[in-house]
């Protein structure tokens, strides 16, 4: 690789200095003049009726300016907060989507339901003023599992909602599944939860709004990962601001893992009074507050059964799941548990005949959406599970089974049953590498050596494929996206030959300042320091889709790297000029543009420089400037893959886990910088461990209060519950975009929930345990080892 | 508590300035530092003094600052993330900011400040540390982004290079 800060290299951040010396620049840092701060009273009720709301202490408190409610927003004809995705189902009709005020009008309907936004000259105020804000509740029996909330008589949640079903969506051929299963010589089956988790990104939710009156424009600075689609949601829907009127920045934000991709109430309401008010109003959101407020995530009860014949190979796969949509559709909530997740279940293997069928539950809890991995470890989980527990009842070694029915190299590009074609990808290759990493031979002494000092030890492996780079438009309209998922990136030259990129990903840890910033260096020649990676502005970048579902790199880095060729093809115009060749005969290589087979050449300096001084410059055919934008719509999904191993031991007398090693070999495609890819791993790796071990979003089915509601009782992994990961890239090129790349943002919490479990109920296998449900706490584990009434381990 | 509106006298340093201040007795120290002082390095990641993200150093030493009242602080020496740098830009960070930077020990950057601030009172107390030591040390500062790897071995980097800054000065 001759350019040292091109794609492949390992160059450290542009985006440290800033952070590691305490001058980033997130909402919650921000003050404008004139601020006042503003509470959310919420719900301490899983589902009551409002009968009335007293604010008239609160409105006598000195310096408190406004106590807004439902009533008020009804009276500003301020719209709900709509969803931006539309599933349909089965039968071909539209999901039930209630509608979502941005402050309770007449019910609540979990607890933290937003129901008045009290508004004060001092934050202390405005909370000593929500204290006084006396709200009449009439409680209603609330339903908070998906079990209970589908049973006959539950209660509902909307009147127009039967059965607490937002849809009953399916995907793939029943009849051809049932007669595959007809046929079978084993059934493996498997009922398993898949656990609601928090994604709580380090920094909490902030807002901050400002309206201008003299030129009638608002700024929302909001921690949001797409604020271009906040615009649009928020401007369009709910408070009907021209778009030319209204401008989001979010600026540093401090992770997002989904949490941030949804237009939230909270955005609407502080917009909202900052305009009623004329005053700059800023929320900070709590992290308790943001327990019950944020999008949660997961959340399934499912069903599977996978057919096999007498060698193990697979017939059919069935899957019935029920998810948990909270009281309320968020943004990409249907999407998630049905696109993102069916579409997936054929995972790496040649399974004929799949089916899947997902109902959407309402219940009394937080709106769930996506949260890092989004479906796709929800699909991971199963089928890897399910392919554990066939081989197990089968005698047919874990390994083994997973390569008689692996799709081979050669098979790409390969059609599953369940709607995707993969584009390439080598799963044997990442299985291989992987084994060999975590002396998977070689741990049949381990086990025996953790026997004798009373331990059970376990190892665990799983494959999977993600589909990412979301997404073609064509297709995602189809499915009921309401918007398109091209990205949009704009490269200014600037008369120097310095470049400035607007990109409408939006960039909360993931690197692109340097990644993206790698590419240009690589096209154009020049070093990444003369790079700069502009984003998250509605002002300064003209449009974007934003950053999740592993899409930057896929969408956004190709549609970077289109405008970018862009930018050449205009380059090679000037110089054709210039040095006085057909623009056909002049190629741009090494920074230079030269006429081929001649010496006569010119820099991306000179070139520059021309376009902005034109003194000499083809104006009959070019116009001045350098500067292109580009919008990238990919015409597929991109399929990373990959295998993922981990050992475990579990300690027989307290059921405490230890993760003691983790092997991830994955397929991603091309790597932009190596030190970037990881980190990424690293951290959705932990994520995903975090699940298997630890997190849990738990209710109360009685009252619907949330138990783990802080970090006191949510179990974050911490650094000393996890082991230092070996991370590899096995890639095949992704097909249908230039650079070659599919994404890594989301792979490593794809793989590693199933990974883990697999390993622990290995470890556990010699006590008859065919199945632990996430997490695996010691408590949990321990019933398991002592119901087993085995209270040493065998030898 | 603040109906009374009176304010006591703050006299400490912060980051080496001396600062001299009425303030109401409830602030917390992170409030002071973020809202009066705006040094908006210092984060708030939680309520529950769980994550760390707060975490500066008082004569020397980690504490949580949002689990403080600034009065504490009386005659105190308050140093922040802002006051760790020697110098500006890369060349001028302290040997435990550049160790994070050179091992990727951030994404997001917002526990980064505690996280630093922590580590670099662990590596004056433990000169010497192995990973397991660093681990253990951290389990009082969250991050969701980086699987703690990169944190840890950017501790030991750290922690490494402040060992031969200080063998040097020897």
């Amino acid at each position: 690789m001759s350019n040292p800060t091109g794609i492949g290299a390992r160059i450290l951040r542009k985006e440290d200095l800033r952070f590691l010396t305490g001058r980033g620049s997130y909402v919650a840092d921000a003050k404008r003049p004139g601020m006042a701060y503003g509470v959310f009273l919420r719900s301490p009720h899983a589902h009551a009726a409002l009968r009335g709301i007293d604010a008239s202490a609160a409105l006598a408190l000195p310096g408190v300016l406004a106590v807004l409610t439902g009533a008020e927003l009804g009276a500003d004809k301020v719209g709900g907060i709509p969803c931006g995705w539309g599933i349909t189902d089965r039968h071909g009709a539209p999901m039930k989507e209630p509608a979502h005020p941005a402050l309770a009008q007449g019910k609540v309907r979990h607890v933290g339901d937003p129901v008045a936004f009290v508004v004060a000259e001092t934050l202390e105020m405005a909370r000593q003023a929500a204290e006084l804000v006396l709200v009449e509740y009439e409680t209603l029996a609330a339903v908070v599992g998906l079990l209970e909330a589908i049973r006959p008589g539950a209660p509902l949640l909307f009147d127009e909602v039967p059965g607490n079903l937002c849809a009953d969506w399916a995907l793939g051929d029943a009849a051809a599944v049932e007669a595959a299963f007809a046929g079978a010589a084993h059934v493996a089956r498997l009922s398993l939860v898949n656990n609601r988790l928090v994604g709580n990104p380090m920094e909490p939710r902030a807002a901050i709004a400002e309206y201008e009156p003299a030129t009638d424009r608002t700024t929302l600075w909001s921690t949001s990962q797409f604020p271009h689609v906040v615009r649009l949601l928020l401007g369009q829907f709910v408070l009907g601001i021209p778009q030319h009127k209204l401008r989001v920045v979010a600026p540093d934000v401090g992770g997002g893992f989904g949490v941030k991709q949804f237009h939230y109430a909270e955005e609407a309401v502080v917009t909202w009074a900052a305009r009623r008010l004329r005053r700059p109003v800023k929320w900070v959101c709590e992290r308790s507050e943001g327990f019950v407020s944020d999008a949660h995530g997961r959340d399934h009860v499912t069903e599977a059964a996978l057919a096999l014949d007498e060698q193990g190979h697979f017939l059919a796969l069935r899957v019935s799941t029920l998810a948990n949509m909270g009281g309320y559709l968020s943004t990409f909530g249907p999407n998630i548990p049905t696109n993102l997740y069916g579409p997936l279940l054929a995972g790496v293997y040649r399974t004929p005949a799949i089916f899947c069928e997902v109902k959407c539950i309402f219940t009394n809890t937080v709106p769930v959406d996506a949260y890092r991995g989004a479906g796709r470890p929800e699909a991971t989980f199963v089928l890897e599970r399910l392919v554990d527990v066939a081989a197990a009842e089968m005698g047919i070694d874990r390994v083994t089974i997973r390569r008689r029915n692996m799709i081979p190299k050669e098979a790409y590009p390969y059609q599953t049953p369940v709607m995707m074609e993969y584009d390439s990808g080598d799963p044997a290759g990442c299985l291989d590498r992987a084994l060999a990493l975590a002396d998977w031979d070689g741990f049949a002494a381990r086990r025996a050596e953790a026997a004798k000092r009373g331990a059970w030890r376990g190892i665990g492996l799983a494959t999977y494929v993600e589909a990412c780079g979301l997404a073609p438009s064509r297709i995602a309209g189809r499915l009921g996206a309401r918007g398109g998922l091209y990205e949009s990136a704009t490269v200014r030259v600037h008369p120097t030959g310095d470049v400035t990129v607007l990109i409408g990903t939006h960039n909360h840890g993931q690197g692109h300042e340097t990644t993206f910033a790698q590419i240009v260096s690589d096209k154009l020649g020049i070093p990444a320091e003369r790079i700069e990676i502009v984003f998250g502005d509605t002002d300064r970048v003209q449009f974007g889709m934003g950053t999740y579902g592993s899409r930057s790199l896929a969408v956004g880095g190709a549609a970077l790297s289109k405008a970018t060729d862009k930018v050449i093809l205009k380059g090679r115009k000037i110089a054709a000029h210039l040095l006085e060749a057909a623009d056909t005969d002049v190629v741009f290589e090494g920074g230079r543009f030269s006429v081929a087979g001649t010496d006569r050449s010119k820099s991306f300096e000179e070139i520059c420089g021309a376009a902005y001084v034109p003194h000499d410059y083809p104006l009959e055919i070019l116009e001045p400037g350098l500067e292109e934008q580009a919008f990238y719509d990919p015409v597929n999904f991109t399929f990373p893959g990959g295998a993922h191993i981990a050992e475990v031991e579990v300690d027989g007398a307290t059921g405490a886990v230890r993760l003691l090693n983790y092997v991830a070999v994955d397929d991603i495609g091309t790597v932009i910088n190596p030190m970037i890819v990881s980190g990424q791993l690293h951290g959705g790796i932990a994520q995903g461990a975090g699940q298997a071990l630890c997190e849990t979003a738990l209710y109360d089915e009685a009252s619907g209060q949330l138990l783990s509601g802080s970090f006191m009782d949510y179990a974050m992994p911490r650094a000393d519950m996890l082991p230092n990961i070996t991370v590899e890239t096995h890639s095949t090129r992704c097909t249908h975009n230039d650079l070659g790349v599919k994404g890594c943002g989301e792979v490593g919490t794809i793989g590693s929930p199933a990974t883990v479990t697999n390993a622990i109920v290995d470890a556990l296998s010699p006590l008859g345990v065919t199945h632990v449900d996430m997490p695996a706490t010691p408590n949990r584990l321990w019933r398991l080892i002592a119901n087993a009434q085995l209270p040493v381990a065998a030898e | 508590m603040s109906e009374g509106s009176g304010t006591m006298l703050l006299r400490c340093t912060v980051n080496g300035r001396p600062v001299e201040m009425e303030i109401a007795p409830e602030t917390l120290l992170v409030d002071f530092l973020r809202e009066t002082l705006a040094l908006t390095g210092t984060h708030v990641g939680c309520d529950t003094s769980q994550c760390g993200a707060c975490v500066v150093h008082l004569d020397g030493l980690s504490v949580k600052s949002c689990t403080m009242l600034a009065l504490s602080c009386e005659g105190r020496a308050v140093t922040t993330i802002e006051g760790l740098a020697t110098g500006p830009g890369v060349d001028g960070l302290h040997p435990m900011q550049r160790a994070f930077h050179l091992n990727h020990g951030l994404q997001c950057g917002f526990c980064t400040p505690g996280m630093v601030m922590s580590a670099v009172d662990f590596a004056r107390r433990q000169a010497d540390p192995t990973e397991a030591d660093v681990r253990h040390w951290l389990e009082g500062n969250l991050c969701r982004c980086t699987g703690y790897q990169n944190i840890v071995a950017s501790v030991l980097a750290g922690a490494a290079a402040m060992r031969a800054e200080a063998g040097g000065e020897a």
